[in-house]
């Protein structure tokens, strides 16, 4: 079988995938849940209930609020004890609702049971109002409420569904488990996701450091019609949107437009199987797969955690020793941001949590000596010594032309730099202020 | 004489000639009158380009206020009043008076006061580090020490102190504002250089709630009032948990001073004297 992948860039960081054998875990539920309000991408939920207030799990605690927007669910059963700042990752307060657990009682119409529903009833329309209904966000990690992607714009229609199980980062495995441990109902998702956006094909990709992964999809999406399963190089950041999009059909998502520009839907497999669960189930996401790993940890795994657990819970049950550890990652190594304290909840974007050990260090910073080789692995095409100095100098100007918008944050330049120079930071910053000027500019007009 | 010689020299006599007509005329057509004042004015000007007075550069700044033909709103802060008072001799106006400036930081959680709780090691720039978490102490709104405000100012008035990692401000300040734009947590802030270069002013712009502030910073304004009660001339507003001594009201009898618990209210270049009186005195009674 020939490998696809995409054409420029990428990088190879060591994989790590230490937690690759093991089965996905249900974490008990915690005693506090603290919710935070903003767990998408686009505008924050607005809350719905109060202090004091009796809630079940799967019950809305806060809704919608504009288009880019997504509901949230009570991930246990208790009562509201409170709707106050928390810290959450960036060390930032931000609102959230504290809900003090009793028992485990679901709100009545969901299926907790782990029968398969395989018989699709839902029609187009009623596939997306459940998507909306139910809180579901690209689980990825980009959060992007998933009813705004399936509503197809006009003028444009979508051909194929792309389904990621690259899980391109080091060290996290959830997609990988989640594969392998529930094939059938992904399937089901895809089906799903192609009914409510049109697309007639759906392609699922994986690296071919998943194997085991790629024969079971492949085996099992011999039953259903129209989806099909490729094995991919690997090579980072495979699981990019429009990397992905460039490797499975050849097709290029022109700069500054979606991938639906080019007929594509893309979603990852933990989003699949929520919106089967969504639709199938008529359960909302209250929880997800989470990887808790690192190589000092004793007992590293993937669980199935609700939100509004604290990371500080998981990771004492990983066997986390405070001395020996240096910094806590939440996501993969490549795109993850250290946190500022364990104690915090977890969201929906949360995809693992990476422990570094004692004695990792960065490498020490040095002038740029202009080697080009962040330039060659750039997966976009840009030049990042260029975009990361003009952004430290504040020539906007210069990053606005040498296309800033287009980086994907993936951090390969960073990696790959033998100067140790800071270039994402940068570039990233450069990337806010531009898009900021950008949107000023656009709005005099 | 060769003829050929002569030929040529009447042949680029007259070439001279004609092109000295028509750039004669060309030049009358596409005259450019300037006014001469600019020219004067600029001449003033401190010729820093430093962008204080909201202009482009010195001359940008000249050519505007030729054009408005009154000084109101406009400033040169490094030349101050002895540069303004010239400019407005030039236009023929009277020099509007202006109390000199500098600039003033108001966070004073160091690495003494607030103490580091986590371990940064990523870009060296404040605006990078802002978007990227609260701050090494955890205050949201505290000084992040990266210098952003050092590398912004073009007149070597601003640095960092290495004990406490917070930037100091030099005598050689202008207040042109540059570090005020660039700080991205709005610390610095422009303040009447005051009699005798004497400023009270409130070293904290959290807003957080006083609970929350103290955890993270001992020297933080907790928000109490209690320098709003004391203030015999209503120079001190509370808003957002936030006490801000207006410096246009202030008369600078230091009572808030003395009165705040956290110590978040500075005072600078009063004389020590008074003080260690104050103190000798106590010991005495």
């Amino acid at each position: 079988m020939r490998l696809k992948t995409f054409k420029i860039g990428g990088v190879h960081p060591p994989e790590n995938k230490i937690t690759a054998h093991k089965a996905i875990e249900s974490f008990p539920v915690p005693t506090l849940a603290r919710v935070m309000l903003h767990q998408n991408l686009g505008v924050a939920s607005v809350a719905t209930v109060g202090k004091g207030d009796e809630v079940k799990v799967g019950q809305v605690i806060a809704r919608q609020e504009g288009f880019i927007s997504s509901s949230i669910h009570s991930p246990v059963s208790g009562i509201v004890t409170k709707i106050e700042e928390c810290v959450d990752a960036s060390g930032y307060r931000k609102p959230a609702i504290f809900i003090e657990t009793k028992g485990d009682e679901w709100l009545e119409g969901i299926d907790t049971t782990s029968a398969l529903v395989t018989e699709i009833k839902a029609s187009k329309e009623e596939i997306i109002k459940k998507v909306t209904e139910m809180g579901i966000v690209g689980l990825g990690g980009a959060t992007f409420p998933s009813q705004v992607k399936l509503m197809v714009p006009e003028g444009n229609k979508a051909e194929y569904i792309i389904i990621n199980g690259v899980e391109c980062e080091p060290y996290l495995t959830s997609d990988h488990r989640l594969m392998l441990e529930r094939p059938h109902e992904i399937m089901i998702g895809v089906q799903l996701l192609m009914k409510a956006s049109g697309a007639s094909k759906a392609l699922i990709g994986i690296e071919a450091n998943k194997p085991d992964a790629i024969d079971l999809l492949t085996k099992v999406a011999q039953e259903y019609t129209n989806i099909e399963v490729y094995g991919l190089k690997v090579k980072y950041p495979q699981g990019g949107e429009k990397q992905l999009i460039k490797a499975l059909t050849g097709r290029e998502v022109p700069s500054g437009k979606l991938p639906i520009s080019v007929g594509c839907i893309v979603n990852n497999v933990g989003t699949a199987f929520a919106v089967y669960e969504a639709v199938q189930k008529n359960k909302p996401l209250v929880e997800r797969v989470v990887t808790i790993t690192g190589k000092g940890l004793k007992e590293p795994g993937n669980f199935m955690v609700r939100i509004g657990t604290s990371i500080a819970d998981l990771l004492a049950h990983c066997g986390y020793n405070a001395e020996h550890e240096a910094k806590i990652v939440s996501g993969g190594p490549m795109m993850g941001k250290a946190v500022t304290t364990p104690d915090i909840p977890m969201v929906k974007g949360t995809s693992g949590i990476l422990v570094i050990e004692e004695g990792v260090e960065r490498v020490a910073i040095e002038p740029c000596i202009r080697c080009g080789r962040c330039t060659r692995v750039c997966p976009m095409g840009l030049e990042p010594y260029l975009l990361a100095m003009a952004s430290s100098k504040k020539m906007y100007d210069i990053t606005e032309a040498n296309a800033v918008m287009d980086c994907i944050e993936c951090g390969s330049c960073h990696y790959i730099c033998p100067a140790g120079r800071p270039l994402l930071d940068y570039v990233r910053l450069g990337k806010s202020e531009t898009g900021k000027i950008m949107r000023s500019r656009k709005s005099v007009q | 004489m060769d003829l050929i010689i002569v030929y040529a020299m009447v042949a680029m006599a007259g070439l001279g000639i004609t092109a000295a007509v028509v750039l004669y005329f060309v030049a009358q057509k596409f005259k450019v009158i300037e006014d001469p004042r600019i020219d004067q004015v600029a001449e003033f000007l401190a010729g820093a380009n430093c962008g204080g007075c909201g202009y482009a550069g010195c001359r940008n700044f000249a050519e505007a206020v030729v054009q408005k033909g009154s000084l109101e709103g406009m400033n040169c802060p490094p030349g101050g009043a002895e540069v303004m008072a010239k400019v407005a001799a030039v236009l023929g106006l009277e020099a509007q008076a202006s109390d000199p400036q500098i600039a003033v930081v108001r966070c004073n959680g160091g690495k003494a006061h607030s103490p580091q709780k986590v371990n940064y090691d990523g870009a060296q720039s404040c605006a990078s580090s802002a978007a990227l978490f609260a701050g090494e102490g955890g205050c949201k709104n505290g000084c992040l020490g990266h210098g952003d405000c050092v590398t912004a100012c073009s007149f070597d008035a601003i640095h960092i102190d290495e004990t406490t990692g917070l930037p100091v401000v030099h005598d050689e300040c202008v207040a042109c504002g540059a570090c005020v734009k660039a700080c991205p947590r709005n610390i610095i802030e422009l303040r009447k250089r005051g009699p005798k270069d004497r400023r009270i002013f409130v070293s904290c712009v959290n807003t957080e709630k006083g609970a929350i502030s103290k955890k993270n910073c001992e020297v933080a304004c907790i928000g109490c009032g209690k320098c709003v009660k004391i203030c015999p001339f209503e120079a001190i507003t509370l808003q957002n948990n936030i006490a801000y001594i207006d410096d246009a009201k202030c008369r600078l009898c230091r009572k808030c001073v003395a009165e705040c618990p956290t110590g978040a209210i500075h005072e600078l270049n009063f004389p020590v004297k008074a003080k260690a009186a104050e103190a000798t005195e106590a010991v005495e009674n």
